[in-house]
């Protein structure tokens, strides 16, 4: 007999979706869905036309609205940003002649895209979404294989339902036991790049397992997944569980009756085999994880909270110390200087990492009868639509309006500078978001990436302070 | 797009590493629905002066705006080039500014892919072949100029020697024609409908 071949979780996905492998040993991989945002989707489906080729499955491609759109109360296609009611209207005239469903602005289920095409139950387990956006690798959270892409293969996506790939090698990254209290799956990302930096992952699918992962809610497991990329993996995995299809149950499209059972006897099979190989493996001991932010503009440079921003010449390699220097600079920080205590000017909730409900729960309880430290600019912009609509029936919005915070509506926000609305120059934020790059949320603002409780708590203190001091407090 | 087979060109250097797609090009200055006419944003942050949020000149400290790399055309970097967001907007700036190679020890991945579908030859070489083009080129950029060569992969130092890169087969083979990636896909479009079809069965859950 023939010996079984192990397989992980990302192979079984992967070569499932194989439609033909070519020589030089790429393949051509089916893509269940597309999603777009009017940024990239507004560009590659007017090229597309330009070019004469149509959409081959409208039905299996999406879009929305949730890069350039304001999110100020009121908002409609004016933006703030110089040129960006031309992407919307583009976006939207664009979607309409190719007849993909858009969640336009005021749609009750619009937001960020990969917020609501899991709302949306149009990522399920097992499927490979593409969007021409790289934090599709949220999605991995449901056991689906998240393939953020640029635009002209954005381009080929929709023409052909397909992309072509080499698969990745693939890592897994393990962690193991209990989270400290006060420490979250943001943390948790921010301590595995930091150890093993931003290009840690090159060239690998990464699986994230071990038992912190199986007791992680799903939320939680967006989180992670969300910053694989920052890690610079093809995209982050986790394999579904009871917690994923509790949650897709009866969800907008979502398979419904005998097709549901069907689907999650199958989705029951994703998962690596025991013996599977992987090229490579990291274990996490979650009990030393502390809660961390970072002090420049990479997100390796992350640090625990109670640390110290590093000393120069701990940095081996003269091209890291270079960008290291680069960033102490931008950052307005001297080597060796602790990072509590830095006075803060903004704070921000919101992104595809961290502004669903839980995230917005956690930030309230501690925002709750406590007032926005003056000078300090705080706001909270929900994911989407429907974490809007749940947080304000749970009364949260009561709670950050009156501790000081905007209450915005669904998009990206202030997550990115696009011209539009941004921080200060100089002013240092403290931001629940994924990037810290230079001008990444205004000209010279300074940010610091750290968990959603950790901005609250500094919002309110008016600088950056360990969590775990104000907790239960 | 043009075939790619050989670049002569002047070579600039931006040693640090995670150089992001932010830095190439800033989300403000993304500022049209096109692929066309980027290649002012390019560096932005870096290349301007700014009071406030206005540009007021030139930053004359930035490498691209100094008269001895005046028409350059390949950039050389460190580790992971393009890292952070898939705009191909970076690409299209790298592009319309006249960059045609950029040699680093590594890229991000959606950038790399970005790179071939739009004729840059993204170059991944170790860190000693780096520093060797650097210490070939950059005493004096307007004449010791670096030549790429495709069909052969090798990049030709001033001094003559030749170093060998990588490149997957079927990025070069594209590059080297000038084809396009979507209708050469098309020609394998019956398999696509067969895999459709089966597939429908299969996993009809996943078929909307
Ligand atoms: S929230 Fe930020 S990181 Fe997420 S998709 Fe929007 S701009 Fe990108």
């Amino acid at each position: 007999m023939q010996k079984r071949v192990s397989t992980t979780l990302f192979d079984k996905i992967w070569d499932s979706h194989v439609v033909k492998s070519l020589p030089d040993g790429s393949a051509l991989v089916y893509l269940d869905r597309v999603f777009l945002h009017e940024r990239t989707g507004s560009v590659a489906l007017e090229s597309l036309k330009a070019a004469d080729h149509a959409v081959k499955n409208p039905r299996h491609a999406f879009a929305t609205m949730d890069h350039i759109v304001d999110t100020l109360p009121g908002r409609g296609d004016k933006t703030l940003m110089p040129g960006g009611e031309n992407y919307i209207r583009t976006m939207r005239r664009a979607s309409n002649e190719a007849n993909l469903t858009l969640f336009d602005i005021h749609h009750q289920d619009h937001g960020i895209a990969h917020l609501i095409s899991a709302e949306q139950a149009i990522t399920l387990p097992g499927l490979v979404v593409a969007c021409p956006d790289s934090h599709t690798c949220t999605l991995g959270a449901l056991g689906a294989i998240g393939w953020g892409i640029g635009t002209s293969d954005c381009e080929h996506a929709l023409a052909t339902q397909t992309l072509r790939g080499t698969k990745p090698k693939q890592m897994r990254v393990c962690f193991e036991g209990d989270l400290p209290p006060g420490v979250t799956a943001k943390d948790m990302i921010l301590h595995l790049i930091a150890k093993y930096t931003a290009s840690g992952a090159a060239g690998h699918a990464v699986e994230f397992a071990g038992s912190t992962i199986e007791h992680l809610p799903l939320e939680a497991r967006f989180t992670l997944c969300n910053m694989a990329v920052e890690f610079s993996a093809f995209t982050g995995i986790i394999a579904p569980d009871q917690v994923v299809f509790d949650y897709l149950q009866n969800r907008n499209y979502a398979p419904k009756g005998e097709l549901w059972e069907k689907a999650e006897a199958h989705w029951r099979e994703l998962k690596s085999d025991s013996d599977a190989v992987f090229d490579r493996e990291i274990v996490i001991k979650s009990e030393a994880i502390a809660p961390t932010i970072t002090w420049g503009t990479s997100p390796q440079h992350a640090i625990p909270v109670d640390g110290k921003v590093p000393a120069l010449n701990e940095a081996v390699d003269e091209n890291e110390r270079a960008a290291m220097k680069v960033a102490l600079d931008y950052m307005g920080l001297n080597p060796g200087q602790p990072i509590e205590g830095l006075p803060i000017q903004g704070a921000f909730i919101g992104s595809c990492t961290n502004s669903r409900l839980s995230d917005l729960r956690a930030a309230a309880s501690i925002l709750n009868n406590h007032r926005v430290a003056p000078g300090v600019r705080a706001i909270c912009t929900p994911g989407s639509a429907q974490v809007k609509r749940a947080a304000e029936q749970e009364g949260l919005d009561q709670i950050f309006l009156e501790a000081g915070f905007e209450w915005r509506e669904p998009g990206c926000s202030l997550c990115f500078f696009a011209g539009g609305e941004s921080f200060g120059i100089e002013e240092r934020v403290i931001t629940s978001t994924n990037r810290n790059f230079r001008g990444r949320q205004g000209r010279k603002t300074r940010s610091h990436l750290a968990s959603p409780a950790a901005v609250a708590a500094s919002a309110i203190a008016g600088e950056i302070v360990d969590v775990r001091k104000v907790n239960g407090r | 797009m043009k075939p790619f087979e050989q670049h002569i060109g002047v070579c600039a250097d931006i040693p640090i590493n995670n150089v992001d797609t932010d830095q190439i090009i800033p989300s403000r200055e993304m500022n049209r629905v096109s692929k066309q006419g980027l290649g002012e944003g390019l560096f932005a942050g870096w290349r301007y002066l700014y009071e406030g949020t206005e540009k007021v000149g030139e930053n004359s400290e930035f490498v691209l705006n100094k008269p001895a790399f005046a028409n350059t055309s390949i950039l050389l970097s460190a580790q992971n080039f393009g890292c952070g967001s898939s705009r191909e907007h970076a690409v299209w700036a790298l592009r319309d500014f006249g960059i045609r190679v950029i040699i680093a020890e590594s890229f991000g991945r959606i950038f790399k892919n970005n790179c071939a579908r739009n004729g840059i030859l993204a170059i991944p070489l170790a860190p000693e072949s780096i520093r060797h083009l650097r210490e070939q080129t950059q005493h004096d950029p307007q004449t010791c100029l670096l030549s790429v060569d495709l069909a052969q992969l090798t990049i030709t130092t001033p001094d003559g020697n030749p170093l060998s890169f990588d490149m997957p087969t079927f990025d070069r083979e594209m590059l080297l024609k000038g084809l396009d990636y979507i209708d050469y896909t098309l020609q394998f479009e019956s398999d696509i409908e067969s895999f459709i079809k089966e597939d429908s069965n299969s996993r009809p859950w996943a078929h909307l």
